[in-house]
């Protein structure tokens, strides 16, 4: 089970990450989830988005250089504690996380997380046998 | 397709034929600047040559030099064999690698050019049906007259569109029909990529061939500008000093260019010593004119680096080949003590799947060159996790260091953020210049 994030590859200059969520925001496209990775010389903008294969279009129309990756969203109870969870079972599944970034729901009891790992089947599977859901492409509208 | 000549006689003709008419026209060529040209009189003098030491090709190695230096100390016409009255065109080099140089062309001199300019339109299987699209400038550079009086003479229909406004050479493209796209091999790649832009599939297109020169490229951008314009891409030579595009010419077996040898001379030297080098080894290209009536430069040093090849071609031809120029002296860039040509960053770029689209940036800190190679980020070397694209950056470097024997920098910049060119393309900026040092 996994839902589609778009990465942005962004030059460390002035105004270039403007560009994008201008871009975004003028084609009415939604940012779920966010966030960014940097060097000195450049960065991954990785979003999770309302209209995944709009904003493709829209960026690419705009010459920005993208890709499309399938990662794990799981839902957790937004309380202390929810994401250590998460992370024992990763650790006790011996599953190597590339990446990962969390954010709050739109409603107070929920948080989430992405999860860029090798098998999102199997990550998912191990959440799920402790009780943590993870979301569907459908249910990203209802972050 | 049978191949195509637009003189088969003398481009078919026997290395003996070829060797008689050379000697003759190069006597007669070394005794008209002798009378003509103080300079020349003046160093064969100097060498204590009189015309009559000249016999036949094998002399040639006697006779001094010319550069490009003779060419800016006698300003405008001070080295042209003719009066003027006889000189019915001007042609100036663009002058980026430093004070502009005049060259002038009798009617006969064109007529020449336009023949040799035929001679590889019919090499790329063009006849009188053929629309001949010329995306070179028009104007005091050669590019662009010297295709199109090619193109006239053989009868097909030039399209003079001259360079720049690309939506244009799209549109005309399409609307007149163009077969035969003649620019440098920077702009059809942009040309091209202007194609993938707005959605026009290439196959579309009328265009079936390329003659692409004035600026070095490669093998894989060759291939590039075939995928992306769906056409056969030939290689073509040419200096302003010498005539202008077209003194070799590629043919179907697209494998090194044949020098027209009953106009041009052409021998390998050692830039270092001078000495001429055997067919076949690396070294500076030299050309000698043999039937042009008002600069016939003799010994012409090109700064070109490059090879002849003597083997026989596949397409008949007779004419030695010459190799794509390696690189040029002028564009040598000396980074750290070590030789450096701009071509060389290109063809690994191209072989490591980035695009062909870099700048050069030649600096120097705290008394240490440094050079820095900005790269357009593409799809294809684009990752969600810093770790794939920095190891890619990685095998980049490490192949830059490995064929340059230089560390280089590299930088992943924005897609089109790196100035593209209309004309020649500038890829080297050195600021150490700028600083007014000794380079």
């Amino acid at each position: 089970m996994s839902i589609r994030q778009i990465s942005v590859f962004v030059e460390n200059k002035k105004g270039s990450l403007v560009e994008i969520t201008d871009t975004l925001a003028k084609e009415n496209i939604d940012l779920r989830a966010m966030s960014i990775a940097d060097t000195q010389d450049f960065g991954i903008l990785r979003l999770i988005v309302s209209d995944t294969d709009k904003a493709l279009a829209v960026l690419r129309s705009k010459n920005c250089i993208v890709t499309e990756t399938a990662v794990v969203g799981a839902r957790l109870r937004n309380e202390p504690g929810a994401l250590a969870s998460v992370i024992r079972v990763l650790s006790e599944g011996g599953i190597n996380v590339e990446y990962m970034y969390a954010f709050n729901g739109a409603t107070p009891h929920h948080a989430y997380v992405v999860l860029r790992v090798d098998d999102n089947d199997k990550v998912a599977e191990l959440l799920l046998n402790e009780g943590i859901k993870c979301i569907t492409q459908e249910q990203v509208s209802e972050i | 397709m049978a191949e195509k000549y637009w003189q088969k006689e003398i481009e078919t003709a026997s290395r003996e034929e070829i060797k008689a008419i050379q000697s003759e026209r190069l006597k007669k060529t070394v005794k008209h600047v002798f009378e003509n040209v103080e300079p020349y009189r003046k160093r064969m003098e100097e060498a204590g040559l009189t015309p009559d030491d000249i016999q036949g090709v094998e002399d040639l190695y006697k006779l001094p030099f010319t550069v490009k230096q003779d060419l800016r100390d006698y300003y405008p016409y001070g080295l042209f064999a003719v009066p003027t009255k006889d000189v019915v065109r001007l042609h100036a080099s663009s002058g980026t690698t430093g004070k502009q140089i005049v060259v002038g062309y009798t009617q006969n001199d064109l007529d020449v050019w336009d023949d040799i300019a035929a001679r590889q339109l019919c090499a790329v299987g063009a006849d009188e049906n053929d629309f001949v699209h010329v995306s070179y400038g028009y104007g005091l550079f050669t590019g662009g007259f010297g295709l199109h009086g090619g193109a006239t003479k053989l009868g097909a229909t030039a399209i003079p569109v001259s360079s720049g406004n690309t939506d244009r050479q799209v549109t005309i493209l399409q609307d007149f029909g163009s077969t035969v796209l003649c620019c440098t091999p920077s702009y059809a790649m942009y040309i091209g990529e202007t194609l993938k832009k707005k959605g026009v599939d290439p196959k579309t297109l009328s265009l079936k061939a390329g003659i692409f020169g004035a600026e070095p490229w490669t093998e894989e951008m060759r291939q590039q500008i075939e995928e992306l314009l769906d056409i056969k891409a030939y290689d073509v030579y040419g200096l302003t000093e010498i005539m202008g595009p077209c003194v070799s010419y590629e043919c179907s077996q697209q494998a090194g260019m044949h020098v027209n040898e009953d106009h041009f001379i052409i021998e390998t030297i050692n830039p270092d010593t001078g000495e001429v080098i055997p067919n076949g080894e690396v070294g500076e290209l030299v050309f000698t004119c043999i039937t042009k009536e008002c600069c016939p430069f003799i010994r012409y040093r090109t700064r070109d680096i490059g090879v002849v090849n003597t083997e026989p071609c596949a397409c008949g031809r007779t004419f030695v080949r010459m190799s794509k120029p390696m690189g040029r002296s002028d564009d040598m860039l000396i980074i750290r003590g070590v030789n450096v040509f701009p071509s060389q960053i290109e063809t690994v770029l191209l072989k490591m799947g980035y695009s062909p689209n870099y700048k050069i940036y030649v600096d120097r800190v705290n008394n240490t060159d440094t050079l820095d190679v900005h790269v357009e980020m593409n799809e294809d070397m684009f990752s969600d996790t810093i770790g794939v694209i920095k190891a890619n950056e990685e095998k980049l470097e490490a192949e830059l260091r490995s064929l340059l024997g230089i560390s280089a920098n590299v930088k992943l910049v924005a897609p089109n953020s790196i100035e593209r060119s209309m004309g020649k393309a500038v890829r080297v900026e050195d600021k150490r210049k700028l600083l007014g040092g000794k380079k």
